[in-house]
């Protein structure tokens, strides 16, 4: 649409180019500022100051019995704490990690000396829905894991996919011992 | 000329235009097809500020709401989560409520620059009146606006400017239950101020389009008053209007931008920072600035008018001082449109403004304030009489007893009353079209 | 002559915007000059530090600030730390801070309330449980919240620091009612507060003088920091943005010209 208007002072050389060059500068600085306008809009969007104060929680490892699992809420979803036993530990590291969809070994997922402590995001990396097998009675999956009944995944006693729709293993969120029993995640 | 130009040629363009017209729409509304009177002046710049703070508004209120809590025990602090803990929040919050005060800035320099020139008359009254539809949305919309943060000035002038229509004879009083859904001004009424706070903005842009397409049939009025009697007489709206609402657009941006980064409480009442408290009323409850002209003229009405007692008159004052507005195109019988061939007019159209500050003075003091002895309530009596008597009696009589100066032959010819310089001045934009 | 008049009559304009705001007052309270005062103006980092420890052992007896958390005395720590936020404190010491005080939480898993150390996303601990019991003991008044106290109050810090220091004998004229106090700065003359400074009533860690005037002056700008912690990010901000619009502006104004050359 600009040519169109121009069009009528084509003949005048030397003052066309200082003209484009007018309109480019202030088009340019025009559009660059739109565009810089829009950040705080699009940033205002992001997790707030108050969310992000509260992204860690810390959890009492002392009344979870052996075999046990308890499920708590980090940044609004559930995180599964498994305190493992000896032989659901030791069915984790019985397979070759390289056989696995998503190669990892239960080593990794875990804390070295803290390796019956399993603590894993609660939510299927298919399509964000939380697997069973938190409950006594709930189907744990062919892997003694966890079974999402959404699309039918299964993840072992190291919450690593075995078989079905996800890709990933269950994350495994950011924490740290504070001490023996208890522990900050994020 | 635009049909044969490089963009319109582009495959891409002619794909697009050969299934939805939409370049040559907008090419036709706001481009080099829309003829514009090539004597605009500044003045003429506040119809797309205007138009540009309905966007700022409608985009920075979108954002302000996906962080609001519409409950009376949430909204305060929602709010204050937005100045503290969201990204921006500040700046976003800043931005929507002073625009609020620069929207009205904007909109009441574009009133007074038609009233001025004339714009409201034949053939323009529907684009007249539809601006004042536009006024009186935005100022609900302001309205209900101001009473979503649930601080002290939201909570008093929702329950103030509420019970204005308790004044309603018989049904006054179930009208206002009706508008708080409740006994008094509570969570109901935040609700639904809310929703309505949202939806309004969406009608006044569908309002706006009307306005436009009603200017768009005989085009823009201009400074001089008179009908555009050919293409030497206009140049194309681009590039000549948008670069010149470009322009004023930036320096607007500045003042805005002034106001939002070093002067954010300039135009707000401190008591809206205390949350809002039914049982103590502020020691001074004023609206926000935009309003005070018609809360003197409500004010200023003491008095019972046969019938009417001085509570419902004082109602009907303020409503009437913006519904006369839609009989102006005929209270004001002059065929001429431009206030400069006017030289009586001029006089009193400047004595008008002044009132109209005067009432937006009044409004902000105290009911029972005085002046060098004078109460303000006197003052304020008086201007609202003028205020008045300016449409219903100074305008339509200026119509016969005023003469005015000779008018121009055309716009291209600008000389009063004489032809000298014209064939000249009207040769070189001829060339241009 | 046209364009003079307009000129004139805008610049009545914007005075008859300024006029409502400067009007309706009875009690103008002496302009103090504050840091964070005009266009690159900033908090004194040592005066706020001094004046949160005015507010924690002297006002935070009656007054709550129910809109700061413990973190936002901090500029966080590491690359995230901004100058421009907090008051200056590391995030162990925003820690510290917290971890004198005890908040209630729960329920727990036996469905109790418990009480535990506070943490840096804590809010400030009111004082008083709610509203009636702040002011069932103190004889019926109520010690506002002081979170938003400058922005909620005409001349905000100005009128913070005259009210503070503004006790007087009263006048033989005023008959001060039971349990009140004479202030020369407070609407009606008559608060409930009893003056809550006196000289070395803190005993400051920089070493400053705690003089009223002193304790007075930083609690102001501690609370005016309260009431707008953004204030510094604002006007840098600010600065930027109107230098950007400036440039804009004039290369618009050059470009119009260009446009135009050719019609005038």
């Amino acid at each position: 649409m600009g040519s169109s208007a121009t069009s009528p002072q084509a003949g005048h050389h030397g003052s066309g180019t200082r003209r484009d060059f007018l309109y480019l500068a202030a088009g340019g600085f025009g559009a660059v500022g739109a565009g810089a306008a829009l950040w705080p809009f699009i940033h205002s969007m992001n997790p707030a100051a108050d969310v992000l104060a509260l992204a860690s929680t810390e959890v009492d490892l002392k009344p979870i019995q052996a075999g046990q699992r308890i499920t708590v809420t980090w940044r609004g979803k559930p995180v599964f704490i498994d305190n493992r036993t000896a032989d659901q530990i030791k069915a984790a590291r019985d397979v070759a990690a390289t056989e696995l969809p998503d190669p990892q070994t239960d080593q990794k997922r875990v804390k070295a000396g803290k390796d019956q402590w399993l603590v894993v995001l609660g939510v299927c990396t298919h399509l964000g829905c939380v697997p069973l097998g938190q409950k006594t009675g709930e189907s744990k999956g062919e892997y003694g894991g966890w079974f999402c009944p959404c699309h039918g995944s299964h993840y072992d006693t190291s919450g690593r996919i075995r078989k079905g729709p996800a890709p990933k293993n269950l994350e495994v969120p950011e924490f740290t011992f504070v001490n023996d029993t208890l522990i900050r995640i994020g | 000329m635009a049909k044969d130009n490089a963009f319109f040629n582009n495959p891409t363009v002619k794909w697009i235009e050969h299934r939805l017209p939409i370049f040559s729409f907008v090419d036709h509304s706001l481009g080099s097809q829309y003829p514009t009177p090539r004597n605009l002046n500044y003045w003429w710049n506040f119809g797309s500020l205007a138009g540009f703070m309905l966007v700022v508004m409608i985009l920075s209120g979108v954002f302000l709401a996906m962080n609001y809590t519409p409950h009376v025990d949430h909204a305060f602090n929602s709010v204050e989560r937005v100045m503290r803990d969201v990204n921006y929040g500040w700046l976003i919050r800043y931005i929507h409520m002073n625009g609020a005060s620069m929207f009205f800035i904007v909109v009441y320099i574009h009133i007074f620059r038609g009233l001025y020139f004339g714009s409201y008359k034949p053939p323009r009254e529907i684009l007249w009146w539809l601006g004042i539809v536009i006024l009186l949305l935005m100022m609900a919309t302001a309205f209900m606006g101001y009473v979503l943060p649930w601080g002290q000035m939201s909570f008093w002038g929702a329950t103030v400017i509420t019970n204005l229509f308790s004044a309603i004879p018989l049904v006054g009083d179930k009208i206002v239950t009706l508008l708080w859904g409740g006994f008094s001004v509570d969570n109901a009424t935040l609700n639904r101020f809310f929703a309505l706070h949202y939806l309004l903005p969406f009608v006044i842009a569908g309002v706006v389009v009307l306005h436009i397409w009603a200017l768009h049939v005989h085009g823009s009025n201009n400074p001089l008053g008179i009908d555009t009697r050919g293409p030497q007489d206009t140049i194309p709206f681009h590039p000549y209007y948008t670069i010149k609402d470009a322009f004023g657009l930036a320096v607007f941006m500045i003042i805005f931008a002034f106001v939002v980064f070093f002067a954010p409480n300039f135009f707000g009442e401190p008591d809206n920072y205390i949350p809002a408290n039914p049982m103590v009323t502020p020691a001074h409850i004023v609206p926000e600035w935009y309003f005070l002209p018609f809360y003197a003229i409500l004010r200023s009405i003491t008095f019972n008018i046969l019938f009417i007692d001085a509570k419902l008159g004082g109602v009907l004052a303020m409503f009437g001082s913006i519904l006369i507005l839609f009989l102006l195109p005929w209270l004001d019988t002059s065929r001429v449109r431009s206030g400069l061939f006017r030289p009586i007019f001029q006089v009193f159209y400047w004595i008008f403004f002044v009132v109209c500050l005067l009432l937006g003075w009044v409004g902000g003091q105290a009911a029972d304030a005085t002046v060098m002895g004078i109460p303000l309530l006197r003052i304020g009596q008086f201007c609202t009489f003028w205020y008045f008597f300016h449409f219903v009696a100074i305008l339509p009589l200026l119509g016969w007893f005023e003469r005015p100066r000779p008018l121009p032959i055309s716009i291209s010819q600008p000389v009063l009353g004489g032809g000298r310089v014209a064939a000249g001045a009207a040769a070189k934009p001829m060339e241009k079209a | 002559m046209l364009r003079m008049r307009e000129l004139v009559l805008a610049g009545a304009v914007a005075l008859g915007l300024a006029a409502p705001a400067m009007a309706a007052e009875t009690l103008k309270p002496p302009a103090q000059s504050w840091s964070f005062e005009g266009l690159f103006g900033t908090y004194d980092r040592g005066a706020l530090q001094r004046g949160y420890q005015v507010y924690k052992e002297v006002c935070a007896a009656c007054h709550a600030m129910s809109q700061i958390r413990f973190r936002d005395l901090g500029g966080g720590s590491g690359a995230a730390h901004s100058p421009l936020v907090g008051l200056g404190y590391t995030d162990d010491e925003v820690k510290a801070i917290a971890a004198e005080y005890k908040v209630m939480d729960g329920p727990n898993d036996d469905g109790e309330m418990f009480e535990r150390t506070a943490r840096p996303a804590d809010r400030f601990k009111a004082p008083f449980a709610n509203e009636k019991a702040a002011r069932s003991a103190n004889n019926g008044a109520y010690p506002v919240d002081l979170s938003l106290i400058v922005e909620a109050r005409k001349h905000g810090a100005d009128y913070i620091y005259a009210l503070l220091t503004g006790y007087k004998e009263p006048p033989a004229s005023v008959k001060l009612g039971e349990g009140m106090h004479y202030n020369a700065w407070f609407p009606g003359f008559q608060i409930a507060m009893g003056a809550p400074l006196s000289d070395d009533r803190v005993t400051y860690g920089d070493g400053t003088k705690a003089t009223v005037s002193q304790m007075a002056k930083d609690v102001s700008v501690f609370l005016a920091w309260a009431s707008e912690p953004n204030l510094e990010q604002r006007k840098a901000l600010g600065i930027k943005v109107i230098l950007f619009l400036v440039i804009l502006a004039g290369l618009l104004y050059a470009a119009k010209r260009k446009v135009w050359a050719d019609i005038h």
